[in-house]
């Protein structure tokens, strides 16, 4: 019998949604467990449909486990494309306010749609899998936990499905990156804890005797991120079936406690975990190994040391206490050193093979990758410093600050390590069509550079016109003149945006043929660049 | 047990204990021997099969 327990247990679960919708406290509740109702529902139907009694064929342990990755691989694309599209509208709903489609489509739920989807579903996909990938190869060993991994991949599915739902319907706790309420937060708990299992569980029957570099980031990113999660969210709920919940904290401790989360993320979700797949991708890519391993050593550790220390300088003059203030400052200015070993380590491991760059546009990415996390991990503790906070906070010089680090540096690394994945995954000699990898590459280039630089604009014109005071002492500008003079950066931004999903689609397209087994015949775009002798 | 008490442990106790752990990382890093090991790893990734 195949696919039994599966569907008896999302039977259950679809019931208990059913249950939920029937009892819930207040509307909002109600209206999410009629989405997990109706989500649950048709993955049991869809799962019923493929129950078996043939007596199931043993299933072949031998090999690695990369049926999960491949799906995993999918999704990244899938949700790199949705998030994506969510930006470049709410970028045109702050240039064009009638963009702003009342209750459900406003900005201030698609921005949260916005930020989980790019981070927790783009970044969080491409991490579940390039990290199932990479543990089983530099382990020597197959997935621990056998259908465990497929659970973790469809349970992170429908966390993400729960928190945009949620969203949009008006569910939120209002943490920054963390807006899920109580019963999603239990949720995702459940899975990341499955995660856990199955890549520690990997780690621990490895055939390899030395754990390799990429495992170590990548394992400190699965339990930082569990500990950031569970300390933030802890909340006390109204009720067990209503949507409201209150935060344990309160006042600058909750402020605290939730900048901590939220710059822990970006340390350990966007970094700690990316540098792992770097560490991975871009010596298999080069043919080399990396520049150096005990360098990336130190990082790692100077990185873990830090890092957790910074979160305070998103709240420079606030009522953080002023101590508080200048350690997060301080760490902020000390974290340049391992960001840069880590960005040094990763380009110099091309000294050496840099003609390659010529003619390998997925190294061309990685090199572009590593050039704006070194760039957004400099401009990052410059803000931190309090004179430069000072202008640039609440600004959209902080947007773009996050951009460049995201698009650029998460994004670039994700495609490239999507393009490097697909050809292995599928049994391809390469990708459908080299020349679209090019594309995707000035694309995303070009929409990045566009984004930062009129960001740059943006925040430096917005932080000057709030402080300006005239002769009496008054200030000289209302917050809608910044917002009316900013409304070309406005328009711009949303061109960038635009720039930087064309790109992405390409790729979705390239992705979708050579899965399909297609080799595109044309002349490639690197065929007048001669290899240097 | 109240603020004072975690406040004046984490700036010193704390502080001297991940200090000393995070020198002691590096400088077993750096130990006689391991630019051999450190060498050997890197070359993980090309061992796989695939």
């Amino acid at each position: 019998m195949k696919n039994m327990t599966e569907v008896i247990l999302l039977g259950v679960g679809t019931f208990l949604a059913l249950l939920g919708a029937a009892f819930g406290k207040d509307a909002l509740f109600q209206a999410h467990a009629w989405v997990l109702f109706f989500v649950l529902l048709a993955s049991t139907i869809v799962m019923m449909r493929r129950v078996s009694f043939v007596p199931a064929d043993p299933i072949n342990t031998s090999g690695y486990d990369d049926d999960v990755i491949r799906f995993g691989v999918i999704a990244t694309v899938f949700w790199g494309i949705i998030g994506f599209l969510v930006g470049v509208v709410i970028a045109a709903q702050l240039a064009w306010p009638e963009l702003n489609i009342e209750p459900w489509f406003n900005f201030g739920r698609m921005r949260p749609l916005h930020t989980s989807a790019v981070i927790f579903a783009f970044c969080g996909n491409a991490l579940i899998c390039t990290s199932f990938y990479i543990v089983q190869r530099t382990c020597q060993a197959r997935l621990f936990g056998g259908k465990l991994a497929w659970f973790v991949f469809w349970g992170y599915q429908l966390f993400i499905v729960m928190a945009a739902t949620g969203y949009l319907l008006g569910s939120t706790q209002s943490k920054e990156y963390a807006e899920p309420e109580w019963y999603v937060d239990i949720w995702l708990t459940i899975v990341w804890v499955s995660y856990l299992v199955v890549f520690l569980g990997t780690i621990v029957k490895r055939k390899e005797p030395h754990i390799y570099v990429a495992n170590w980031f990548l394992l400190s990113f699965i339990i930082t991120v569990a500990m950031l999660h569970l300390v933030n969210n802890a909340a006390v709920p109204v009720s067990f079936l209503g949507s409201k919940s209150y935060t344990l904290f309160s006042g600058v401790q909750d402020a605290l406690t939730q900048w901590w989360y939220a710059h822990n993320a970006v340390g350990f979700f966007l970094t700690a975990g990316f540098l792992g797949m770097m560490y991975y991708f871009v010596p298999k890519q080069a043919g080399r190994p990396v520049f150096s391993y005990r360098l990336s050593i130190i990082h790692f550790w100077a990185l873990i040391f830090l890092y957790i220390w910074a979160g305070p300088h998103h709240l420079q003059y606030t009522a953080l206490p002023d101590w508080a203030q200048n350690l997060g400052m301080v760490f902020s200015i000390m974290l340049w050193m391992p960001s840069w070993g880590g960005m040094i380590n990763g380009l110099m491991t091309l000294s050496g093979a840099w003609d390659k760059l010529r003619t390998d546009p997925i190294l061309r990415m990685m090199v572009l990758s590593l050039a704006f996390y070194g760039m957004s991990t400099f401009e990052g503790p410059m803000m931190s410093i309090k004179s430069v906070n000072s202008l640039s906070h609440y600004t959209d010089w902080t947007i773009g600050h996050v951009h460049s680090g995201a698009l650029g540096w998460n994004g670039m690394i994700t495609f490239a390590a999507i393009y490097y994945l697909v050809p292995k995954l599928w049994g391809r000699a390469g990708m459908y069509s080299t020349r679209m990898i090019n594309w995707h590459l000035w694309l995303a280039t070009l929409g990045i550079v566009i984004y930062a630089a009129v960001m740059w604009v943006a925040g430096i014109v917005q932080g000057l016109m709030w402080r300006e005071y005239d002769d009496q002492g008054f200030l000289v500008n209302s917050f809608i003149d910044t917002v009316s003079a900013l409304h070309p950066e406005y328009v711009m931004r949303t061109l960038g945006g635009g720039l930087y999903l064309a790109g992405a689609l390409l790729m979705a397209y390239n992705v979708w043929r050579t899965i399909r087994g297609d080799v595109r015949d044309a002349t490639p775009s690197t065929a007048n660049a001669v290899p240097a002798e | 047990m109240d603020y004072n008490v975690f406040r004046e442990f984490s700036d010193s106790w704390g502080l001297v204990y991940l200090f000393a752990l995070f020198v002691g990382a590096i400088i077993f890093t750096f130990r006689p021997g391991s630019k051999k090991t450190a060498d050997d790893s890197a070359q993980i990734p090309f061992k796989e099969d695939n």
